[in-house]
């Protein structure tokens, strides 16, 4: 399996990603400067980590989804390659297109740093076949700006389609119908708000995120 | 040259900024406010042969996310 994890200038989940990646995928990752055009051929998973991409000026993830590795990104992601956002990558995801909506300041203005619980809404998807449908899991979220927006159409189109991966089981912040992470319509790209890569193992509080990138595995390897 | 582009948040797009502005503003004693939203204006000083379609791309592709946003352009001499 061969991985990679993108930086941009602000980026600061991605060592913590690729640590994530490494250790329970056991995947080969390299990690991808955002002036790159290209990505290394054969990749498995492409990770669009968390921080705050330069700077989150403008609007968050915004300068991010135009830099020039994005657009190999997306062109990876239209070939079927999995991609998984999380946090800023979420937001820059939604911004460059690869899903729909919006990630706005969360309705409580604060910026909320804590573990929150999610309910998996889809355990179909690659990323989360190693949970069941309905489960409570517990994953940190870090973020300013992870209040989801889409239109009422979209909204039903997500939910009609399984498309919402993660539901948070509380009011985090101010998320339409509480969505904490979505698929596209292909089922190779999740973005979501909550770090599945801080929870790997006991240590950090406990291993709720190691099931993502275990699925991963036996998905996609 | 210069333009002006206002961004603004789309009616309906709640505006968790307008409100804590909104609060502060009764917080401070001013009366008879009923409603506060925030956008951001961007400031474009560019040759005079840049079309108002070209600006309007600059807008849609980077300057405002038409998911929430809504955008107006003024021009000055």
């Amino acid at each position: 399996m061969r991985a990679a994890v993108i930086q941009f200038p602000g980026s600061n989940c991605d060592r913590d990603m690729a640590v994530a990646i490494r250790e329970v995928t056991g995947a080969e990752t390299s990690m991808i400067w955002h002036r790159e055009t290209g990505l290394p051929a054969g990749l498995d998973l492409i990770a669009v980590p968390g921080g705050f991409s330069y700077g989150d000026y403008l609007r968050s993830g915004a300068m991010a989804a135009r830099s020039p590795v994005m657009q190999a990104v997306v062109a990876a992601a239209e070939r079927g390659v999995p991609v998984l956002g999380v946090c800023n990558g979420f937001q820059i995801l939604t911004e460059a297109g690869l899903l729909p909506g919006a990630l706005m300041r969360n309705a409580g203005i604060r910026f909320v740093c804590r573990e929150v619980k999610l309910t998996v809404e889809n355990s179909q998807s690659i990323f989360t076949s190693r949970y069941s449908a309905g489960e409570e899991i517990t994953i940190p979220v870090a973020h300013h700006d992870g209040n989801y927006f889409a239109d009422d159409a979209t909204l039903d189109r997500l939910e009609g389609e399984g498309r919402v991966a993660f539901r948070y089981a509380e009011d985090v912040n101010g998320s339409a119908r509480n969505i904490a992470g979505i698929l596209n319509d292909a089922g190779n790209v999740l973005g979501m708000m909550p770090h599945p890569e801080r929870m790997i193992e006991a240590v950090q509080g406990g291993s709720d995120g190691r099931r993502m990138f275990e699925g991963l595995i036996r998905e996609i390897a | 040259m210069k333009t002006r582009v206002f961004v603004t948040l789309k009616n309906g797009v709640l505006d968790p900024q307008g409100k804590a502005i909104h609060h502060a503003l009764e917080g401070l004693g001013f009366r008879g406010v009923n409603d506060v939203r925030a956008g951001r204006l961007i400031e474009i000083e560019h040759e005079p042969g840049i079309s108002t379609g070209e600006l309007e791309d600059m807008c849609r592709k980077l300057l405002a996310n038409m998911v929430i946003e809504n955008f107006e352009i003024e021009q000055k001499g």
